[in-house]
């Protein structure tokens, strides 16, 4: 399948500063890919980059089959974007804001009015954008970005400072968007948010990637040895896990996080915890979370240099 | 598409008193007041020592503009010459002055804003969103200075009128002036200044180095002008259609000068 997004060794620099450098990855179509990174990681450019709003200074990019170089007008017609604080015409109302971005996108009054009331933002549509709160203004941001129905969805840092309502809605466009074969790319730190919803998960670091890929293939590569959650009446007693076949690591936060050889070993470890006296309470195996992985990605990457 | 944009910008503008307010005060200034003062006082006094230093400076005017000068006394003679020839250049100062802030603030106010990125993405082309701005800018000027325009021609009609006769005013050459002179100089002034809003940092610095431009432009359209009013009326027609060529020349190099990443408030030059 072609990809939606491709980067093909992308660099952009801003004088001495070097935002991307050699940037690789592609979004399949009707995905959802999650960049992740850091502040300064390189995700706002390569948002910029991917409308061609900004321009890199070397390798080749392509959003749906056309070069944003080259054909902007078209790749951003079909595009939507929701940046990171999404600005308005303050002085102006919700409407007369969302009715302009429905005649550059040309989309109709109707299609504006459908995308407003899908946010929850309909009933603010006649007051100033001025005097909205963040998460309407982000409300808002979503209807403009999404209703001329685009193919391809980029947001970024959509949650930043929103109410877990509106994060929520946020959310649900994702979820929304990609159900109907929508391509969507998520620029985020916050990986909390990102668990569940991610196709392909790319970690930006100082303008690199330092991996991509499906959650589950980078928890394979990253974490392949399965982790048990164990807790006990009396936790003190866990300590002789160390002792026992098969557990290469133990870390305690409050219950015991035990790194095991094999997920084999499990029925094992609490037979013979068992059988020494300790009376677990939990015994739970440790589905990575994005977060975990981040982090050992991270910590990855520093020990290879 | 370019007219929604132009659309939003003015009605923008309407919506933000703090802005307008000083320039309706700047254009009633201009066209009402200062000549309600000078033609008033020039009415009321018939006989005083102004009026003959008055007298010789038209005296020093070409015969066939002395000719053009109504009046059969000299005090009227110079409220005719005041209200026709020495107060003119003020119909170009002012729509300059008024497009000129419009036009400093357009495009770096967008990135100020953040509404310069939205307008990264979108469809819009870069000339598109250079000739909307033009056009937002100018047409806030322009009308300013047609809504003045005639309120200046019913100020001295009613003043100096009825000593010349009866309505004297607007002289084809003042009509010409308005309607084909000064739009071209609006548009060169719109054309730099454009440039230089999509270039400077802050709006601040917009506003300053404007000001570099439009006073150059100001003394230029307003030696054109003077000249002018002096002029043949083909003489008018000709300065005005050089004016327009070098305004479409400055157009088509300016939407070219603006670059799209300017609008995110980023550039390679950053």
């Amino acid at each position: 399948m072609t990809p939606a997004i491709s980067f093909s060794s992308v660099r952009k620099t801003f004088g001495e500063i070097t935002a991307l450098n050699g940037v690789d990855f592609t979004a399949p179509a009707g995905s959802v890919t999650v960049l992740l990174g850091p502040n300064g990681a390189g995700k706002t450019t390569t948002v910029r980059l991917t409308t061609g709003a900004m321009i890199p200074d070397f390798g080749a990019i392509r959003v749906l089959g056309l070069d944003p170089l080259t054909d902007g007008d078209q790749v951003r017609a079909r595009v939507g974007v929701v940046p990171p604080k999404p600005a308005f015409y303050d002085q102006i109302s919700g409407w007369d804001n969302l009715q302009f971005a429905a005649t550059i996108f040309g989309a109709d009054e109707s299609e504006a009015r459908r995308a407003a009331e899908q946010f929850g933002i309909a009933h603010a549509l006649s007051q100033d954008v001025g005097g909205y709160s963040t998460g309407m203004r982000t409300r808002l941001a979503l209807a403009r970005a999404v209703l001329h129905d685009p193919e391809v969805l980029m947001l970024d840092e959509p949650t930043a400072g929103l109410d877990p309502e509106s994060a929520r809605a946020v959310l649900d466009l994702i979820t929304d968007m990609a159900g109907r074969g929508r391509t969507i790319v998520m620029c985020t730190h916050l990986l909390h948010e990102a668990e569940g919803i991610a196709d392909q998960v790319v970690l930006l670091e100082a303008g690199e990637v330092r991996a991509s890929g499906p959650p589950r293939a980078l928890a394979r590569r990253y974490m392949p040895d399965p982790i048990v959650i164990i807790d006990a009446e009396d936790r003190s007693m866990l300590r002789l896990i160390s002792e026992l076949d098969g557990v290469l690591a133990i870390r305690e936060e409050g219950a015991y996080h035990i790194t095991l050889d094999s997920a084999d070993r499990i029925p094992d470890l609490v037979i013979e915890l068992v059988k020494r006296g300790v009376r677990p309470t939990r015994v739970e195996p440790l589905e990575p979370t994005l977060e975990d992985l981040y982090f050992e990605m991270q910590r990855a990457h520093r020990e290879t240099g | 598409m370019i007219k929604a944009v132009i659309r939003i910008d003015l009605f923008r503008l309407f919506k933000t008193k703090d802005y307008w307010i000083p320039l309706i005060i700047l254009g009633g200034l201009f066209f009402v007041i200062l000549p309600v003062i000078l033609l008033g006082s020039l009415s009321l006094i018939q006989a005083s020592p102004m009026i003959g230093q008055i007298g010789d400076i038209i005296g020093t005017l070409p015969d066939a503009v002395q000719q053009n000068i109504k009046g059969d006394n000299p005090a009227t003679r110079a409220s005719y010459a005041f209200a026709v020839y020495l107060l003119a250049p003020i119909a170009i100062v002012v729509p300059l002055t008024i497009s000129s802030a419009v036009g400093a603030n357009s495009i770096v106010g967008e990135r100020e804003q953040g509404t310069g990125e939205y307008l990264a993405h979108s469809p819009l082309t870069v000339r598109e969103i250079y000739v909307a701005k033009l056009l937002a800018s100018l047409i806030p000027g322009y009308l300013a200075g047609i809504v003045g325009f005639a309120m200046y021609s019913l100020v001295v009609n009613i003043i100096v009128g009825s000593q010349v006769g009866g309505w004297f005013f607007p002289t084809a050459g003042w009509i010409l002036l308005v309607l084909w002179v000064i739009p071209p100089f609006i548009a060169i002034a719109l054309s730099l200044i454009l440039r230089l809003s999509a270039r400077v940092r802050s709006a601040a610095s917009a506003h300053q180095a404007s000001s570099l431009v439009t006073l150059p432009v100001i003394l230029m359209s307003y030696g054109v002008a003077s000249g002018l009013l002096y002029s043949p009326v083909i003489s008018a027609a000709v300065s005005g259609l050089v004016a327009w060529i070098i305004a479409a020349i400055l157009l088509v190099t300016g939407s070219k000068s603006i670059k799209r990443e300017r609008l995110l408030g980023v550039s390679a030059e950053a």
